[in-house]
């Protein structure tokens, strides 16, 4: 058993095995990280830069944007990703600035939100051949989608509106009517990943509003409402920012991917894969991040012990963000069940970390076994020529990786080359 | 404003010859409002010299698509398409840095400003000396009216940036404070 802070970075990076970062591994290895030196000037509450010390390796670290305009088909980086033997990958579709959560239609029809424009795309497949078309425009962070009964529901920065009968309207679609707004406006992870569970309801995640404040009532949290809106209701706290979750298909319970606080170190914390188990349930932030380390500022008065650990530890600063349980039939028995997560990638590392795709095995207690690499190679020379930020599966068991970076979408599938969608 | 519309309509008429336009022919109409040795003269009118290219794509982007809203510009790059951004923003970049006011400043101000740009961690991303780094932009020496004006539109959301994070940071910085650190990121040297 490998600790992911114990591992080579250059062994991280270049996508090979990694160990379990398991609860318990991590817990006899990690150390709090020793307080950020005083700074000069004390930042102001809320800020999204506490925690950052002052020095130049620190100063060389900012967020990093994707570029405004989707690469040309002939650019895209597609000779640079690389899948397991017997898996192979190709371009689904491109052309779509920002590309970023998806969601599958009845009819084959493949939804992508985006985060930096106003737009929502979708993709048609129509004998083999794939169009994207611009469904909502003038939305605000439209990050989100989700599909039940042919309706499209769509989650902005601070609303989650709806299209029925969206596939029948694709070239001429209705405007979005909004159906649950009692959102909080907070820009910072204000964007929002959505889906629908096994109970019929929309779940609606409010992250905590900066890298790492004390949160009042309404934020740092999964709510779960009716899909006209109605009965809102918070199943998990302590959330500091969710951008994919799934329902694990034996067990029904809710798995879900949270982001670690940045600046606390290189290293650590890493990013959680938690699972629900009782509504109500509290993950930590900001008192505790990865189930064992209390943050410096925010730790005191607390305990670890008072929190849900997480079931898997996703790597430090990783950008872990979509994620789906694998239950098609095209991929290794090895997949079925199993979690796959896309990890758009770190900014707040010295040494770049994620920006791959990977699949969780599970123990038969439901917790994460070990971790394996399944597409690789978005990340070149510490630099990024694409990051992937959600997963999807469709109805051949062939998987869908949404790239924001690139905007396109890639489609892995496995055995002899099939044309997609069909 | 009403300067600015006019310049715009006369140069939105000679459009129609400008395929055959080089990029410094096109590049005139920018220099109308914003300088022509990438330094603005014109009030609330940023310079745009030694931009960072990926940040400047980046707006002439939200413009076209009116992600950002200033009618002029709105209307400026409307038709432009995805190379013509792109050449234009690898274009900003190579025009000359913005001077320093000839004047130093006042010493009290600097010192205000100076205190405020470290306590909010200005030099995280836009560097120690506020020249930038790709999507982030260089800062130095722009137009002291121009930094109040889009610092305040962070600050109330009137700007939606790119992404949240200037949103985020302007939140707990007072209007006081941004003018302050306005006069000190113009006068910087």
């Amino acid at each position: 058993m490998r600790i992911c802070s114990s591992v080579p970075h250059s062994l991280l990076l270049a996508g090979a095995f990694i160990g379990v970062l398991s609860y318990g591994a991590a817990a006899q290895t990690a150390s709090p990280p020793a307080a950020a030196p005083a700074a000069a000037q004390p930042l102001p509450p809320g800020s999204p830069m506490i925690g950052r010390p002052d020095n130049e390796a620190a100063q060389k670290l900012a967020p990093v944007a994707p570029p405004p305009i989707a690469a040309a088909l002939d650019k895209l980086p597609i000779d640079k990703l690389k899948v397991p033997a017997g898996f192979n990958i190709e371009v689904y579709a491109a052309g779509m600035p920002n590309a970023r959560s998806m969601a599958l239609g009845d009819k084959g029809t493949v939804f992508v939100g985006s985060r930096l424009l106003d737009k929502v795309y979708a993709i048609v497949n129509k004998d083999g051949k794939r169009e994207v078309k611009i469904i909502a425009t003038g939305l605000y962070r439209p990050n989100g989608v989700a599909f039940k009964d042919g309706t499209l529901y769509i989650a902005e920065l601070s609303k989650v509106s709806k299209i029925e009968k969206i596939e029948d309207n694709l070239d001429n679609p209705p405007k979005p009517v909004v159906i649950y707004d009692n959102l909080p406006k907070d820009e910072a992870h204000g964007w929002k990943f959505i889906a629908i569970g096994p109970d019929n309801k929309l779940y609606v995640p409010v992250g905590q509003p900066g890298n790492n404040v004390l949160h009042d009532k309404d934020h740092g949290q999964i709510r779960r409402i009716n899909l006209d809106g109605s009965g809102a209701e918070v199943i998990a706290l302590g959330v500091r920012n969710t951008v994919g979750f799934d329902w694990n298909p034996e067990t029904k319970q809710l798995y879900f991917t949270d982001n670690g606080r940045d600046w606390m170190s290189e290293d650590l914390p890493n990013d959680e894969l938690n699972r629900v188990t009782k509504v109500g349930e509290d993950f930590g932030a900001p008192y505790c991040y990865q189930g064992n380390i209390p943050d410096p500022e925010f730790g005191w008065g607390h305990s670890c012990n008072e929190f849900t650990p997480p079931v898997g530890l996703m790597g430090p600063h990783a950008a872990a963000l979509g994620m789906r349980f694998y239950t098609g039939k095209m991929f290794p028995q090895s997949f079925k069940n199993q979690i796959i997560v896309a990890r758009h990638g770190s900014w707040n590392r010295t040494n770049k970390f994620g920006g791959d795709v990977v699949v969780v095995h599970l123990n038969k207690d439901g917790t994460a076994k070990n971790i394996e690499p399944l597409i690789t190679g978005f990340l070149q020379d510490n630099k990024y020529v694409g990051r992937p930020v959600d997963v999807m599966q469709l109805k051949d068991g062939s998987l869908l990786v949404s790239d924001d970076w690139n905007g396109a979408v890639w489609r892995v599938s496995y055995g002899k080359q099939k044309v997609a969608g069909q | 404003m009403r300067k600015i519309t006019i310049i715009t309509l006369a140069f939105a008429l000679l459009a129609p010859a400008r395929a055959a336009e080089t990029i410094e022919q096109r590049a005139v109409t920018c220099f109308a409002c914003h300088g022509e040795h990438g330094q603005s003269e014109m009030e609330n009118t940023p310079s745009l010299g030694g931009q960072q290219a990926p940040y400047a794509l980046i707006q002439l982007f939200m413009f076209r698509e009116k992600l950002r809203t200033f009618e002029p510009m709105n209307d400026m790059v409307k038709s432009f398409t995805d190379d013509d951004l792109q050449k234009f923003s690898d274009f900003i970049a190579k025009l000359p840095k913005p001077q320093p006011p000839t004047e130093t400043g006042d010493p009290a101000r600097m010192q205000r400003g100076l205190a405020l740009a470290q306590a909010n961690r200005c030099n995280s991303c836009h560097n120690a000396d506020f020249s930038g780094k790709e999507n982030v932009p260089r800062l130095a020496n722009q137009r002291e009216d121009y930094l109040n004006k889009t610092l305040s539109e962070y600050k109330d959301n009137s700007r939606h940036g790119y992404d949240g994070t200037m949103a985020d940071v302007m939140g707990s910085v007072s209007k006081e404070q941004i003018a302050d650190l306005a006069y000190y990121i113009s006068h910087y040297r």
